[in-house]
């Protein structure tokens, strides 16, 4: 299937992991990459590019950091903005009914502080929860993020393992190999997860 | 009248018909004007006699070439080598006169004319040498700096040369010197008779001189004329500086050449460099060709085919012996490989400088003058076989060498280069932004006083005109990443941009634009970025105004880039339509499309709504039931 990756990253001269990915998707052959903070720097997002780019994709991919436990706020913009009554949600809002939803998050602390009794207290399904009820109004279905804890100080083996497991799940939807209903039953994919959920399958 | 206008013929006639099948064959330029000369001297017989007194004056585009190495090099470079200048250079001619001196006794000569002909052996061709190094690039190679250190010694060498020679002279061949016609008489100098410790002054005063001079004098003295705007006065007052330290330097018996070059190693850092750059290279690259015609037509062959073989064999001994030096002394110093090579084959000929100091041995009764006949075949043929040199040194070991001038090339400027053509309202703000981010930029402008104001503000600018070819390229053109065409002048800078463009289409352009129809111009000579002037400051204004009257300043934001998109959108729909040949008012499909935009704005504000508002207001408005 068609598929779009809306990357938002304020700050790639900052970013080892984010950016290592990208350069992993940039290479796949098919795939649509808009760099958001590059595309629209002044935030004068162009909301009928974006819808059209919308409609002429069927899963839309959303790369960015957990910055303060949500997305960058050139994502909020996207949204606000392009995401219209009448065209993504409401009565005859029906132009992304059934297009997928999927998250790749870079997380900087480990897994275990994302949990109720963990020190941030909130799980990152939780803490991505905006997202999900965005993407249920949308009547898109929210696949399970797909997500890479302590970026922060992960080694260069952990963070090519990772861009390789981003690579394959991209790939997988690209040539409608992923498993959409596995994916669903977990909460979190992580890089590992992906070349299970992308084996020779046949939807 | 007709004479000199039929020599001047002839010579350029040579040089514009065989340099270029020689370039073409991958011979090089140089080889192209010996063979250039071989053919209308010796072969076809078209010049003769007059052929030394033109030898002389070319020998002036050694002056300027000299003047132009020492603008590129900083002072501090200059401090730098001094341990491969006085190293490199002291051995080469050290031991090549030795090594000479010792094959001549060997041979029966007597050591002082041994002696003798080790020194003038041991120079090289700076011409050449310096030439092919800079055709060829390699110029910043290591084995170009040490072939430069190399030269600039043996420069530097012909001083005491000239001192010491005369000291070798045989009372026998003094009085047989003393009763020739010499056409290399040395010209009095200011120094003649003079006890050697006011020569000693005199010389240091002179070096002062320079040196003071170039720093202090220079920079009113070009502000002065280059206030009169004339181009070739500038020229003139170029020529003139190079011209008096030469002479100023022959007076008191010093080579004009380190003269020239202590004064372009002095304004290096002037805002004039790329101006004096551009002005003298033609000339000098004239002249070289003419000396090197020279020396082609002044092969004597009727002598060459009757002592063939000694002749053959001395300039291959000579080649050998220099080759050899410079590979051990390059192995010393340690450069390896291909630099080693490049080296030793580039410099192991017999330079200008000998055929200066050969004569000189003449006039002061050191040798015969049979040998100084066959000495300047020998010099000749050196001169000649050297190209050959460095065609062998391109194809053998070139190829086989992995390491390129490319690689050194990315090292030294890790930094992209930004050339910035017109430092007035719109040029100044560029060159500070991009500057403050640590890019480094090259800035030219056409008036002086601008420049000079700059420079009190502490930003460098080179006077001169962007438009002219010579100056962007002086300025980097072919190496910069980036060229802002700031300038107010529409025509010239739509010159600018066209040049660039065909020179570089790679390079990212972009240009101040005065009003639409410069637009269209400049958009049709595939300008990257065209950025009006007064555009985005009008639209500030009005965004400004906006709030004035009340409207909120995130919505006055948001309608101003709504309104730039629309403007852009438009002007680059009337841009494709432009045709540079038609004025705009008779372009049918422009007018046409210019209507419709007029029409199209109208009837929205006819119609009172609020045309850019009402866009903005769709955003975060509630849901409609």
């Amino acid at each position: 299937m068609k598929t779009l990756v809306l990357f938002a990253h304020p700050a790639l001269q900052h970013s080892r992991t984010n950016s290592l990915m990208l350069r992993e998707a940039r290479q796949i052959e098919g795939l649509t990459i808009v760099d958001l903070y590059a595309e629209y720097p002044r935030f004068d997002i162009d909301v009928e590019a974006e819808q059209q780019r919308l409609l002429d994709h069927d899963a839309i991919v959303f790369q960015f950091p957990l910055l303060w436990y949500s997305p960058p706020p050139m994502l909020k913009q996207w949204q606000d903005l392009v995401l219209e009554h009448g065209f993504a949600y409401g009565e005859h809002g029906t132009a992304l009914k059934g297009k997928l939803w999927l998250c790749a998050v870079t997380v900087g602390g480990p897994e275990d502080a994302y949990a109720s009794e963990g020190r941030h207290g909130f799980s990152l399904r939780q803490l991505l929860s905006p997202l999900e009820a965005t993407a249920n109004l949308c009547r898109m279905p929210f696949l399970a993020p797909c997500v890479l804890f302590g970026a922060l100080g992960v080694d260069n083996a952990g963070r090519q393992a990772h861009a390789a497991g981003y690579r394959n799940l991209l790939e997988g939807l690209l040539e409608d190999r992923f498993d959409i209903a596995a994916a669903g039953s977990n909460n979190l994919i992580s890089a590992a997860r992906t070349l299970e959920l992308t084996r020779e399958f046949t939807p | 009248m007709t004479d000199a206008l039929f020599g001047a013929f002839v010579y350029l006639c040579a040089a514009v018909l065989v340099v270029p099948i020689a370039q073409r064959l991958g011979l090089g330029s140089v080889l192209g004007y010996l063979i250039a000369g071989i053919a209308i001297g010796p072969l076809f017989g078209l010049v003769g006699a007059e052929t030394e007194q033109i030898q002389h004056f070319a020998e002036f585009g050694v002056v300027m070439m000299l003047f132009l190495v020492g603008l590129e090099l900083q002072p501090r470079q200059l401090w730098e080598m001094r341990h491969r200048l006085i190293g490199l250079g002291g051995l080469q001619v050290g031991l090549t006169a030795g090594a000479v001196l010792l094959l001549a006794v060997l041979l029966g000569f007597d050591w002082k004319i041994g002696l003798a002909v080790g020194l003038v052996a041991s120079s090289s061709s700076t011409a050449i040498a310096l030439q092919t190094l800079s055709e060829k690039g390699l110029l910043k190679s290591d084995g170009g700096k040490a072939s430069f250190s190399v030269l600039l010694f043996q420069d530097i060498s012909v001083i005491p040369m000239l001192a010491l020679l005369p000291l070798l002279a045989s009372p026998q061949l003094l009085m047989d010197a003393a009763g020739s016609v010499s056409d290399h008489a040395q010209s009095a100098t200011l120094v003649d008779g003079l006890p050697s410790w006011a020569v000693g002054c005199v010389t240091i005063l002179s070096v002062a001189a320079v040196v003071v001079g170039g720093h202090f004098l220079t920079r009113p003295l070009f502000r002065f004329i280059a206030s009169a705007q004339l181009r070739e006065v500038f020229t003139a007052a170029a020529l003139l500086l190079v011209i008096g330290i030469a002479l100023l330097m022959t007076l008191v018996g010093l080579s004009p050449a380190l003269g020239t070059f202590l004064a372009g190693v002095v304004l290096a850092n002037s805002e004039y460099r790329h101006e004096l750059e551009s002005d003298i290279a033609p000339f000098k690259g004239l002249l070289l060709g003419l000396f090197f015609i020279t020396v082609g037509s002044g092969i004597d062959f009727g002598l060459l085919v009757q002592q063939f073989l000694p002749i053959v064999g001395m300039t291959v001994a000579l080649m050998v012996i220099k080759a050899a030096v410079l590979w051990i002394i390059g192995t010393a110093f340690r450069l390896r490989g291909a630099d080693r090579w490049l080296f030793a084959l580039g410099l192991a000929q017999a330079g200008e400088f000998a055929f200066v100091l050969l004569s000189f041995t003449l006039d002061n009764g050191i040798m015969p003058v049979q040998m100084e006949r066959m000495l300047l075949l020998v010099v000749a043929l050196s001169m000649l076989l050297t190209p050959l040199l460095f065609i062998l040194f391109d194809r053998l070991i070139l190829r086989r060498a992995s390491r390129s001038q490319q690689r050194e090339a990315d090292t030294i400027e890790t930094q992209g280069v930004a050339i910035i053509a017109g430092i007035g309202r719109f040029g100044q703000i560029v060159n500070r932004l991009l500057r403050s981010c640590g890019y480094e930029t090259v800035v030219l402008d056409l008036s002086a006083e601008t420049i000079d104001t700059m420079a009190r503000f502490g930003i460098r600018a080179f006077f001169g005109d962007a438009s002219r070819p010579d100056l962007l390229e002086a300025a980097g053109l072919m190496h910069a990443k980036l060229l802002v065409v700031a300038i107010d002048d529409r025509e010239r800078s739509l010159a600018i941009v066209k040049y660039a463009k065909r020179v570089r289409p790679d390079l990212h352009v972009i240009s101040r634009a005065y009003d639409r129809v410069h637009v269209y111009d400049l958009f049709a000579a595939d300008c990257d970025d065209i950025v009006r002037e007064t555009f985005d400051s009008a639209v500030r204004a009005g965004r400004s105004g906006l709030e004035a009257l009340g409207v909120h300043p995130y919505d006055a934001e948001r309608i101003a880039q709504a309104f730039v998109k629309n403007d852009r959108h438009a002007l680059q729909k009337l841009a494709e339509l432009h045709d540079p040949a038609i004025p705009p008012m008779e372009n049918g499909p422009y007018v046409a499309m210019a209507k419709q935009v007029r029409e199209d704005e109208e009837s929205l504000m006819a119609a009172k709504r609020q045309v850019l508002k009402g866009a903005i207001d769709k955003a975060w408005s509630p849901p409609t039931p």
